[in-house]
């Protein structure tokens, strides 16, 4: 990341810091934040309900969004994934397998001064697109790539 | 022994944390020997802080891989205390406390 991206990433997340303090502060109880595991996205099905449980809407505008995965995975039970944003203000990401039968891998609240990437692993039930949302500002911006599974990973 | 394994390093202002939590992730579509259906139990929630600051939390369901991995970044300095936690499905939890390097 360049130093100019740190920058801007830094100053947009002085307000999720103010939530931290929040936090700190005993104003909001951690069992609050527990609350907020988005069932209702996590149990949506099909990938456009899904879309539209976890960020609003299906309608997202091509972000500058990176999505490091594998082109063929081996192994549908473990694909690497790493996605990154070169774009400020970012406050939530989420991850998204659209073949999966619950689309919605996982969900990225950031905190104070986080970078705006993540990296984990995540299971496929076979050959998909993988999205990833990220949400700049006010608004949710997206980013596709293909993975090609040759032993599915959902079940069995 | 905690579930969790966990490295915190600062390069330039910026520390990268890689962690490994051991964890069975059930889908709750596998059977088990029997036949029967193992019921889903994954990880929920994963949180981690800086003393009272909240730099990252992530919401995962079953399709996160059993043992999962987890890289994230944030602006901090060595010395500074991170602790990583996770609640699943069950009521199950651990948490574990890394010194930034």
């Amino acid at each position: 990341m360049t130093s100019t991206k740190r920058r801007v990433f830094l100053k947009g997340t002085l307000a999720a810091g103010t939530v931290g303090v929040a936090v700190g502060a005993g104003l909001l109880a951690p069992s609050k934040l527990l609350a907020a595991w988005p069932e209702s996205a996590f149990k949506a099905r099909g990938y456009e309900d899904t879309l539209r449980a976890t960020v609003g809407t299906t309608d997202l505008p091509a972000g500058d969004i990176e999505i490091s995965a594998p082109e063929i995975a081996e192994n549908g039970m473990v694909v690497p994934v790493t996605v990154e944003t070169g774009m400020s203000d970012v406050t939530e990401m989420a991850l998204f397998v659209v073949e999966n039968g619950s689309p919605l891998t996982s969900k990225y609240i950031l905190g104070a001064g986080a970078v705006p990437m993540f990296a984990t692993r995540i299971k496929m039930g076979q050959s998909s697109d993988v999205v990833a949302a990220v949400k700049s500002g006010d608004t949710w911006y997206s980013a596709t790539r293909e993975v090609k599974v040759t032993i599915g990973g959902c079940g069995g | 022994m905690s579930t969790i394994r966990v490295r915190a390093q600062e390069s330039g202002g910026i520390v990268t944390v890689r962690a490994l939590m051991s964890h069975p992730m059930e889908t709750g579509t596998s059977k088990d020997a029997a036949g029967n259906l193992i019921p889903p139990h994954h990880i929920d929630v994963v949180t981690a802080d800086v003393g009272d600051t909240n730099v990252m939390t992530a919401y995962w369901c079953v399709t996160i891989s059993r043992n999962p991995f987890f890289q994230f970044q944030f602006a901090g300095k060595k010395g500074d205390e991170l602790k990583l936690s996770w609640t699943d499905n069950k009521g199950g939890s651990d948490s574990v406390t890394a010194t930034i390097g």
